[in-house]
């Protein structure tokens, strides 16, 4: 028996307790169901004990004395008493305290109504206070940040946010300044709170001092509803509750899932509620043709498509996009694509991914897990720009638990700083490098960093504890480098499991359903579909279809005759825009299914207005094939119809029945056709003890689910009893709160070497050039894309993109004071302002991509493997 | 020039370089850039955060706790007037309101020659000389209005400028840096010690079993 699992016994209030070493007596406490009255304690962040409130007697040497609860750890045969004379005359003295500066304005606060300060001062505190004095006065409200506002007045200086600031997001960008009377949470001069997780200090904030701007009176918590419901700004899958008010969303709040976001969401995340009412939602579907924009009904628009896509051959029929859609659409339009058109050219990404054989047959990997390895191997992208959550997940691991990191990449991430081991590898080099990490010899000229660190770091830990998280740094390179380098550590270290690093919202869902070129439902390959699938589809594709640049280059030839655009963006999100829009004027019907008008829905023939985010049921799926619901809150927008209705709808137009009339009867048919969904039922996923989403695929032994720990409201005010909303309605048949025990059916992918599946190395793939710099175009979280401008608060937030160089560079381009240069590359030619980055290798420019503004993208030359841009001071 | 001069950065490197976590200098730094501004400059507090390795916010949260760190402009001399209970006693408070009157300004401010600021202060250790004050930290006392005002006339004169440096020097004489211990060193002695002292209970509690089973 270990020290953790040991049990200690206590007495609380005369009731024997049990709990753990280590443990803060309030948290067993509230286990045993005693709840002592708190502030600063959050479970989610280390105690500090300043709040005083959880004041209780302890037994000790002297007798009974008081204690701060959250700030003891328990101990064998401690007697507590939290509800005596002295310890309630102690809890309502510290009230009288906080209060005394309090300015009790909770009629304009925002957080009237959820407030911890409101709530237990009627549970705890005295009626009437003895402060005659004059209360402190602060200017009130400042803005620290565009997202967030600061009352010092309502602070009781819990320390919440700066604690959550500094240890949680690792940016110290708050703190207390003063000391007595006088103490105040402030920012330095001119450096605002601009940090990615800010909206989580004014979610644990107990009293209003820390309110969001988008939410700013706006409504009252009592006339809020709400619903849970997983986001999709990013793949992580956070668990969140929308609430509404007046059928608009008003806020996201993050739920405490232990596996998932354990309480937290970026900013993106939370304030990306705003576009879903934006001014640019598609009302209506509308045809644009040489006559303009003509707005018409549904059925004049479907009949238009279904009759052009009856005459179209299959080949030249081709789907990008749908990545940001429910499991369900993905399946349905799948099916509709693949199994009655017969057209394999499907990819929800946008060249911006991985090949997807690499994500669907490789062992995967939790979050959990990942925290929890051995070695975790970094081979993706700044997760702070990609998957905050999963980067606030990884840092806190490596710093509270010693996770070791080995990080290989082109550039210095936020992760840096945390791992054991960093490499840097010039573009187009990184499977030499991982080669190099497995042993063999390397050409110096091509990385950087302790190579030897790195080898005796790897083979001095079991290969079936290595989790890698694989993703795509480099928007400008080939796919094909990181890809062959992924493939390379999971079948070089034996057991080593991957972790998904694509961000778009369900592209890792749309890889399992098989919306991508070569695979069907379930993690199958095309050419193995199974027998049941064979017998649910009116056909398969005969051949492999084109991934999107494929797509689109088949399109400039002419190739393609009708293509289905869901949700893709592809002007502003492709990255090589110039190509996107030539190929899209070759095109003669394309069909743009979305919810917000953008710079591509212009090449559109026809355009169908989908329901947003919190207008539908569903569920999706995160990058750990992680399947959670998504809750519906607000009526559908306009005309706008969920995305497998319109598939559904265009099919019977053509005279085809996918045979679906529920959600219901698209979940039962993907558990029956995709073994990787097998034994995941409707009821199954909507169980109140499934809350926070169940892992695919599910093992072939027993796998117990446990319920989520009890929403704390004190941790998070706000979020109150939360209703399940998704497609399983069919849940009563469940246990209810308890844990669950099910059991699903063998899967496994069958394959044998990911690189044997994967194209040969490119031959041609120079090192670093005297004058021609290798361009490195990394994603960042505020770009131009459609959903964060089309965010009223968000779009604020949108810096112009900057280009480093090694300071070494920087002297050879010739740059001193400013760095304002001309890059050229592509025939196209920008001008950037540039840094510099010591972390960079010499001959290496990296560009952080600008989505809508295009700038970037112009340099992206789709031939050759590594772009190389030249650069002139200008 | 707010931030660190040549001079100045070498010697904010020997100080880093006595503490095992970098953070741990954040104050004797914060004195170093007062000793050349007179005040903690935003442009030092952002540097000292580049140097400690943490933010501008915590350098100025840690700077704002301290009395000695004065994140706005002083003047050359700050003068703290004692006003804590022996003081008090002997006249402190009087003292303060003469030195309002003299100095032409009120408690907190600074001259506008930039000479003087005054302060009130808590007991500063010099009671056996009651009513005392501080000018940047060196003691004066017991004082009485007249020999206040011959006072700050020798400071404005500067005839007493051998005795009393310029707000921000805590000293003249600059210390010798000891060797920097290592810290596996600190972590062995530690282990050290803690293993001495669990021996010690070890035994204690050894010993009291063995009499409470006699």
């Amino acid at each position: 028996m270990t020290d953790s699992e040991k049990t200690l016994k206590l007495t609380v209030n005369g009731k024997e307790v049990e709990s753990a070493p280590g443990e803060m007596l309030i948290a067993a406490a509230e286990k045993a169901g005693v709840l002592i009255p708190r502030f600063c304690y959050h479970p989610r962040l280390e105690p500090v004990g300043v709040c005083r409130m959880c004041l209780v007697e302890v037994k000790g040497p002297r007798g009974f004395t008081l204690q701060p609860a959250c700030y003891i750890s328990v101990a064998d045969g401690m007697e507590v008493l939290t509800d005596s004379d002295k310890a309630k005359k102690a809890q309502d003295g510290v009230l009288e305290f906080l209060l005394a500066n309090h300015p009790l304005d909770c009629p304009v606060c925002d957080k009237g109504g959820e407030c911890p300060l409101q709530d237990q001062t009627l549970t705890f505190g005295p009626g009437e206070s003895r402060f005659i004095e004059e209360k402190r006065h602060f200017e009130k409200p400042i803005a620290i940040s565009k997202l967030v506002y600061l009352d010092r007045e309502r602070c009781i200086q819990c320390d919440r946010c700066t604690r959550f600031a500094a240890d949680i997001a690792g940016e110290a960008l708050i703190d207390f300044e003063g000391r007595g009377g006088s103490l105040h949470i402030t920012t330095f001069p001119d450096k605002p709170f601009a940090s990615y997780f800010s909206g989580n200090t004014a979610q644990i904030c107990p009293v209003g001092a820390l309110t969001t701007t988008p939410y700013r009176f706006k409504a009252r918590p009592w006339d809020l509803e709400q619903v849970e419901s997983t986001c999709v700004s990013c793949a992580v899958g956070c668990q969140m509750v929308v609430q509404s008010s007046e059928n608009e969303i008003v806020r996201y709040l993050g739920i405490d899932s232990e596996a998932v976001n354990q309480s937290w969401l970026c900013d993106k995340g939370r304030f990306g509620f705003e576009s879903v009412s934006s001014a640019e939602r598609i009302a209506s579907p509308y045809l644009n043709g040489a006559s303009g924009v003509v707005e018409t009904g549904w059925s004049q628009a479907l009949d238009a498509i279904a009759k052009t896509l009856k005459s179209a051959e299959a080949d030249s029929v081709a789907v990008i996009g749908g990545s940001h859609m429910a499991n369900e659409d993905v399946y349905t339009w799948v099916k509709f694509a693949k199994g009655i058109i017969g057209t394999d050219s499907v990819d929800a990404q946008l060249d911006d991914g991985l090949d997807p054989k690499v994500v669907a047959l490789s062992d995967r990997a939790t979050i959990q897990e990942a925290t929890q390895a051995k070695l975790l191997i970094l081979l993706t992208g700044d997760l702070r720009e990609e998957l905050p959550i999963l980067f606030l997940r990884i840092r806190s691991a490596a710093k509270k638990m010693g996770l070791k990191i080995l990080e290989i990449s082109q550039s210095e991430s936020s992760l840096t700083g945390d791992a054991a081991v960093s490499l840097r590898y010039f573009p187009g080099h990184a499977e030499d490098l991982v080669d190099g990490v497995l042993g063999a010899e390397i050409d110096p000229g091509l990385y950087s960093g302790d190579l030897q660190a790195a080898r005796a770091l790897v083979s001095s830990v079991d290969p079936g504890s290595v989790v890698v998280v694989g993703g795509r740094e480099n928007l400008a390179g080939s796919s094909l480098d990181p890809e062959r380098a992924i493939a390379k550590l999971l079948d070089t270290l034996a057991g080593a499991k991957f972790l998904s690093g694509l961000r778009r919202g369900n592209v890792n869902g749309a890889i399992d359903l098989g919306m991508v070129p070569g695979f069907v439902p379930g993690r199958v390959r095309l050419e193995s579909a199974s027998d049941s699938l064979k017998a649910r589809w009116k056909s398969l594709p005969s051949k492999a279809g084109r991934n999107s640049k494929e797509i689109l280059e088949a399109a400039l030839r002419g190739e393609i005759k009708v293509l289905f655009l869901l949700g893709a963006d592809l002007v502003s999100d492709f990255g090589d825009s110039a190509l996107a829009e030539r190929a899209l004027s070759k095109i003669p019907m394309v069909v743009g299914i979305d919810t917000l008008t953008n710079r591509t829905t212009q090449y559109c023939s026809v355009v169908l207005p989908a329901t947003a985010f919190a207008e539908r049921h569903g569920s999706t799926t995160n990058i750990e094939g992680r399947v959670s619901i998504l809750g519906k809150k607000l009526v559908g927008f306009a005309l706008s119809r969920p995305e497998w209705m319109i598939a559904v709808e265009l099919a019977a137009y053509m005279g085809e029945d996918l045979g679906f009339e529920h959600l219901q009867d698209i979940w039962e048919e993907i558990q029956e056709v995709s073994p990787l969904h097998r034994g995941l039922s409707i009821s199954v996923l909507g169980a109140p003890s499934a809350k926070e989403g169940i892992v695919v695929p599910l093992s072939a032994s027993k796998v117990q689910i446990t319920s989520r720990r009890v929403l704390d409201p004190i941790a998070t005010p706000g979020i109150t009893s939360v209703g399940v909303s998704g497609p399983p309605s069919s849940s009563a048949a469940l246990p209810g709160e308890a844990d669950m025990v099910f059991t699903g059916e063998a899967y496994s992918p069958a394959r044998s070497k990911l690189l044997d599946l994967l194209a040969d190395k490119d031959g041609a793939n120079p090192g670093p050039e005297a004058d021609n710099f290798a361009l490195v175009v990394s994603k960042r979280l505020y770009d131009h894309g459609v959903e964060v401008l089309s965010a009223k608060h968000l779009s604020e937030l949108v810096s112009p993109s900057k280009g480093r160089v090694s300071p070494r560079s920087w002297e050879q381009i010739g740059l001193n004071g400013s760095g304002l240069t001309r890059l050229q590359g592509n025939g196209a030619s920008i001008e950037l302002e540039l840094i510099q980055d010591p972390s960079l290798l010499d001959g290496v420019v990296k560009v952080e991509f600008d989505g809508a503004l295009g700038e970037v993208s112009k340099l992206f030359g789709v031939e050759s493997s590594t772009n190389r841009v030249k650069m002139e001071k200008v | 020039m707010s931030r660190f001069t040549k001079e100045m950065e070498s010697r904010a490197h020997q100080i880093l370089a006595l503490y095992p976590e970098r953070r741990s200098a954040t104050i004797p730094l914060c004195h170093l850039a007062q000793e050349q501004n007179g005040y903690l400059t935003e442009e030092s507090m952002i540097q000292i955060a580049e140097l400690v390795g943490t933010t501008p916010a915590e350098v100025l949260g840690a700077a704002s706790f301290y009395d000695m760190l004065h994140t706005e402009p002083v003047g050359k001399y700050v003068v703290g007037v004692c006003t804590n209970i022996a003081c008090l006693l002997q006249g402190g408070e009087e003292l303060l309101s003469h030195a309002e009157e003299k100095l032409g300004i009120p408690t907190g401010a600074t001259t506008d020659d930039g000479m003087f600021t005054l302060e009130d202060m808590e007991c500063i250790a010099h009671c056996d000389h009651a009513p005392a004050l501080q000018v940047n930290y060196r003691f004066f006392g017991p004082l009485t209005n007249d020999s206040f005002d011959t006072l700050v006339d020798d400071l404005s004169a500067g005839k007493l400028e051998s005795e009393v440096p310029p707000h921000g020097t805590l000293s003249r004489v600059q210390r010798k840096h000891p060797i920097a211990v290592p810290l596996e060193e600190i972590v062995r002695h530690r282990r050290d010690s803690d293993a001495k002292e669990g021996e010690r209970l070890a035994a204690k509690a050894a010993a009291e079993s063995k009499e409470g089973s006699n």
